[in-house]
């Protein structure tokens, strides 16, 4: 770098403008007296600040621009409860790999461990939910912690890195006569050649093959390699959760989601096949099912950047430690492109005999037959966000997703409130696009305050309220496995959520209400910016088919 | 400790880990939480700084476990971990200092 002319600036001054020279351009959060002298620093900046109105929320924000872009997003919260309030943000975007800078205020360090007020032990907290965290002990420090924050976070796997800065670091002046270069992630070493070839050979003499893909071939931008693979190899493809939209759900070859409510045929061909090819996927038990039914008499290759996923869950004949992009691109050229007449004849059979049955998808006023409404309104350049729980699966079945990255769930945490400061969070980073979050009756009260920030920063965010008083997969789980003891999942009173919207500034439209619902969802998704869209749903439809926790994949409830 | 005695304990097959890392406030509890999170006791540990101070050098003594392998990946990616040997329990590190603990 060259030098420059030396200035002398406060610990805050140096974050922002770390922060600019890292590119980014929006932050989420809230301030607070312990990161006053931040935010002041942050007005005279370019940045664009968005106003949360609970910790919380900003999390999901920036969580939402760093799942639609995959660059490292920024919250900023005050000490004490402003970074307790942060902690299920990041623990969510731990469980996803999520590259998230999230920066906290501390109390002043000569009282910290006082008991001060509004301290709390932030790093301790931290640990277990990031992938690194930073308590900065000087201005100084800042210069190198800050752009390390943002190499780490988008390093390998991703994940979510805190940065706490107490509020005497914000204030301490020091020179700065030279900016570090901007952190960004490092080159992930090149797989081992030999083992490509061992998977390829396994590929090629493989009779029943199937493709795994997880949310690792989202990350590294490797659909199209994923994809392309599947193509000429002719494999059945399978994805998780957090993979919806590598491969387009209505590709020739594409078997959909696998797991707890993914098709029947899905994970019977999953029980048949010989060899299983993980991409960038961790064998979550919400996938598997129990472990030792799961793809009981395959072989394994599994590709992942982070050389712990490799034999965690199941032990793999060939574990490829890389950047699944990069071992994808590797294979293709070394991968034969056999007929595989039988299994391709099995598969389709199986999709004929098993197939994801959707009841009602013609009907709006049904879960399915709402979701493919919203659909039919929309192009794959729509995001869609989800909340936790039976809209979720619901949605994961029946939206035609076509596009890495046109979806953003909360996966490995499950954490309902998500779905919407999730869309806004989107929609601020890519404001072209219509954001749809379809979200619960449950999940929705869960950061229904960010409302009013929808309407402020007036996104292009479409909520799609799916109201079946209840929370649905808890009275689901209850009906099936508890004797139908339904206990603390019906909701006894309901909020107007019309109201409520129009309360926080967000208009809204009641389907139940339209005499063509239909012509009424259309003409809500097509108004530009923030609009709620409220549609009861049946207290008893159920997510199906269903695999009951703990047992294998084969053994499916209903659908 | 759990309700092993402590003959039975000693009959465990044992593992010493040894970690070259950062030296600062944290890096411990960055390590031991791994352990402890998954409620996989270290049985010892013994720390000392190397060289400058610039780095430390953490000993743990851990009972063999099929979850040591995973452990010792995650180990591996703390960003404070430089480095993660891995000994049998004949190594002499922690043998030296039982007189301390009678």
């Amino acid at each position: 770098m060259p030098k420059q002319t030396p200035e002398t600036l406060t610990g805050a001054q140096i974050v922002v403008r770390l922060l600019e020279r890292q590119g980014v351009r929006t932050v989420a959060g809230i301030p607070g007296g312990a990161i006053l002298p931040i935010y002041d620093a942050l007005s005279k900046s370019e940045i664009h600040h968005v106003l949360a109105r609970h910790e919380q929320g900003g999390g999901f924000m920036a969580q939402g621009m760093a799942r639609a872009t995959g660059v490292p997003a920024v919250c900023m919260a005050s000490s004490g409860p402003g970074a307790t309030n942060l902690l299920t943000a990041i623990a969510d975007a731990k469980l996803d790999s999520i590259p998230l800078v999230a920066i906290t205020g501390q109390v002043p360090k000569p009282m910290i461990g006082t008991d001060a007020f509004q301290e709390v032990d932030t790093y301790g907290l931290s640990i277990p939910i990031t992938k690194h965290n930073f308590l900065v002990g000087s201005a100084d420090d800042l210069l190198t912690v800050i752009p390390r924050a943002f190499r780490i976070a988008a390093s390998g796997r991703p994940g979510p890195v805190l940065v706490d800065i107490p509020k005497d670091v914000q204030n301490q002046l020091v020179d700065v006569d030279e900016w570090p270069a901007p952190g960004c992630a490092d080159v992930v070493p090149p797989p081992d050649g030999e083992l490509i070839e061992r998977a390829a050979a396994m590929i090629n003499a493989a009779a029943k093959p199937v493709l795994y893909l997880g949310g690792g071939v989202v990350h590294s931008g490797a659909a199209e390699a994923a994809v392309a693979l599947a193509q000429k190899a002719r494999l059945p493809t399978v994805m998780t959760l957090m993979a919806l939209g590598a491969m387009p759900v209505d590709h020739v070859l594409s078997l959909g989601m696998l797991g707890m409510h993914g098709a029947r045929c899905t994970n019977l061909a999953l029980d048949e096949c010989d060899l299983l090819i993980a991409v960038g996927a961790r064998f979550d038990d919400r996938a598997t099912g129990k472990v030792a039914g799961f793809c009981p008499q395959a072989k394994i290759i599994h590709i992942d950047i982070d050389p712990s996923e490799l034999d965690k869950i199941k032990t793999a004949h060939v574990g490829i430690a890389g950047d699944v992009r990069t071992v994808l691109e590797l294979l293709q050229p070394v991968i034969e492109s056999p007929q595989r007449h039988a299994w391709l004849a099995r598969v389709a059979s199986l999709k004929a005999d098993h197939p994801l049955r959707m009841p009602g998808i013609d009907d709006p006023r049904t879960p399915y037959g709402l979701i493919r409404a919203v659909a039919n309104c929309l192009d794959d350049e729509a995001t869609i966000t989800t909340d936790v729980g039976q809209h979720q699966m619901w949605v994961a079945q029946a939206y035609p997703l076509r596009r890495p990255r046109q979806w953003l769930t909360s996966g490995g945490l499950g954490t309902m409130g998500f779905g919407m400061p999730a869309a806004i969070g989107a929609s601020l980073a890519e404001p072209e696009r219509t954001v749809v979050c379809f979200t619960g009756d449950g999940s929705i009260l869960m950061n229904i305050q960010e409302l009013v920030t929808a309407a402020e920063e007036d996104v292009n965010v479409k909520i799609v309220l799916m109201n079946n008083s209840s929370l649905g997969l808890v009275f689901q789980q209850q009906t099936m496995f508890y004797g139908e003891r339904i206990y603390a999942s019906k909701f006894k009173g309901m909020p107007d959520f019309i109201r409520v919207a129009e309360g926080f500034g967000v208009p809204a439209v009641d389907l139940d209400k339209a005499s063509d619902p239909l012509a009424a969802l259309a003409a809500a998704l097509a108004t530009r910016g923030p609009m709620l869209i409220h549609a009861s749903i049946a207290m008893h439809e159920q997510v199906l088919p269903m695999v009951p926790p703990g047992a294998a994949n084969k053994e499916m409830i209903g659908g | 400790m759990n309700s092993l005695t402590r003959t039975e304990n000693q009959a465990l097959a044992r593992t010493v880990l040894e970690l070259d890392v950062n030296n600062h406030a944290g890096v411990m509890s960055h390590v031991v939480g791994l352990f402890s999170r998954r409620a996989y006791n270290v049985e010892g540990i013994l720390v000392m700084p190397v060289g400058s101070g610039a780095t430390s050098r953490i000993w743990l003594l851990v009972n063999e476990d099929e979850r040591l392998d995973q452990m010792v990946k995650q180990v591996e990616k703390l960003e404070d971990v430089l480095a993660v040997r891995r000994h049998g329990a004949e190594h002499e590190v922690f043998v030296r200092l039982e007189e301390f603990f009678v």
